[in-house]
């Protein structure tokens, strides 16, 4: 008896972004606001990071409350139903809870259950990562169409009086939507990792630090209610980073990696409607802008001035703004690139829908 | 291998590139932090176009030392050498 032949999902040929959503929460916090917190001033910040606010998502707007308001109008501007998703990415690295995911919880809010449902940790890359998963998924027939979430409340874990990286953050949501394309829409996906920087951007503890310390203190005869209280905020978990590390590593390699995507999708410099590099820095995106070369007719997104760094939502909210801001956008090529703990980046060329 | 004269001709380069700073008022004894008015962020940039123009690395726990245009120009002729 032959053995049988295996089917494989047919495959599709081309993909693209068919829709962008944002969402932006309501508090906006100032340079002045930050200046309670640390000894700086409005013009320092904005010299060095090009920031002049954040948006910051009060108590009781979750991750998910936020990646569900992006999602609603990318599927709406793609003009395709919640249930013909296949698969729902989120990715996030302030969803606080291991498991289960964000983006199942995501998918049953939407409309979009059976759909595949998972979060990436890829921090600022995170966006770009879920856009070469929504491409291979679609186009190796896994997925009709894949929605990919960027969405962090960064507000949760920082401390407000430390200098290496609480000031930049903000927190929001961006989504698009994947799908199939008579002609190519997203260019390969230049990717990878260098874990050998892994203590450059992190958090102060692990989980199991914070375990241990409560139970410590439960099992001390003197730590009253209000002792344990305040122990458990001094090692709550929040974000530090090595910003020399950081910023050399951001525009020295990654202006590199940036190049790579160009080259891999065919084009050059001067092909891009637009320039959306992960809205880390001003000072970086200044610096890449100049390593490649950018012509002034690419448009660079510079949402950092009024969003902060939103990690793994930076790239698709500067992104959504860039779009309403200049409706000729559309359809033209955008570069973008994310790249943060890990370390961890990703690129590629993508058609702006 | 670039002479001193030379390092300190492309570093005043790329101070310039980076602060508009005129390349003649880099000078050796220059403070990067006090007379150039560099910031720390600027002065990241300067090193990193450092090592591409010289081919040579900067370690970053090296830049703080650098705290004069002629102790850049004397870490990259070393590392040159």
């Amino acid at each position: 008896m032959s053995a049988p032949t295996l089917k494989q999902a047919p495959a599709k040929e081309f993909s693209r972004i068919l829709g962008i959503g944002a969402y932006r929460p309501e508090v906006i916090v100032t340079n002045d606001d930050v200046c309670q917190w640390i000894d700086s001033s409005d013009e320092w910040i904005r010299q060095r990071t090009g920031i002049v606010t954040r948006h910051r998502a009060p108590e009781g707007v979750s991750v998910i409350d936020m990646a569900e308001g992006a999602a609603r109008e990318a599927l709406a501007q793609a003009g395709i139903e919640a249930s013909q998703l296949g698969a729902v990415i989120v990715s996030t690295v302030t969803h606080p809870y291991a498991t289960p995911s964000a983006a199942a919880a995501l998918t049953d809010r939407l409309g979009a259950t059976p759909a595949a449902a998972f979060d990436i940790s890829a921090a600022c890359a995170g966006y770009c990562y879920g856009v070469a998963q929504g491409d291979a998924l679609v186009r190796s027939g896994a997925a009709d169409y894949v929605l990919v979430v960027g969405a962090e409340k960064l507000s949760d874990v920082i401390d407000n009086h430390e200098r290496t990286i609480s000031f930049l953050l903000g927190d929001g949501a961006g989504a698009v939507i994947v799908g199939p394309s008579d002609a190519p829409g997203i260019g390969q996906s230049i990717w990878g990792s260098d874990g050998s920087k892994w203590n450059a951007i992190g958090m102060t503890h692990s989980l199991d630090e914070v375990r241990k310390l409560g139970e410590s203190a439960r099992h001390s005869d003197e730590t009253d209610d209000l002792a344990l209280i305040s122990a458990t905020q001094d090692i709550w978990p929040t974000l530090r980073q090595d910003g020399q590390t950081v910023f050399r590593w951001a525009v020295w390699e990654m202006a590199k990696v940036a190049q790579q995507a160009l080259d891999a999708a065919g084009i050059e410099a001067s092909d891009l409607a637009a320039f959306v590099p992960h809205q880390a820095n001003m000072r970086i995106i200044d610096e890449m802008v100049k390593k490649l070369k950018l012509p002034e007719t690419v448009v660079v997104a510079r949402d950092i001035a009024e969003s902060g760094n939103t990690s793994a939502a930076s790239i698709p909210l500067a992104t959504h703004r860039l779009l309403q801001e200049n409706p000729q956008l559309s359809g033209g090529l955008s570069l973008q690139i994310g790249f943060g703990a890990g370390l961890v980046f990703g690129a590629q060329v993508v058609v702006l829908p | 291998m670039a002479s001193n004269e030379e390092i300190l001709a492309g570093l005043a380069e790329i101070v310039n590139e980076e602060t508009g700073l005129a390349a003649d008022a880099v000078e050796l004894d220059k403070s990067f932090t006090e007379d150039l008015d560099i910031d720390s962020i600027s002065m990241m940039t300067i090193v990193v176009n450092a090592e591409e123009k010289f081919g040579v690395r900067i370690p970053d726990e090296e830049v703080k030392n650098l705290k004069t245009v002629g102790d850049a120009v004397n870490f990259i002729a070393g590392a040159q050498a």
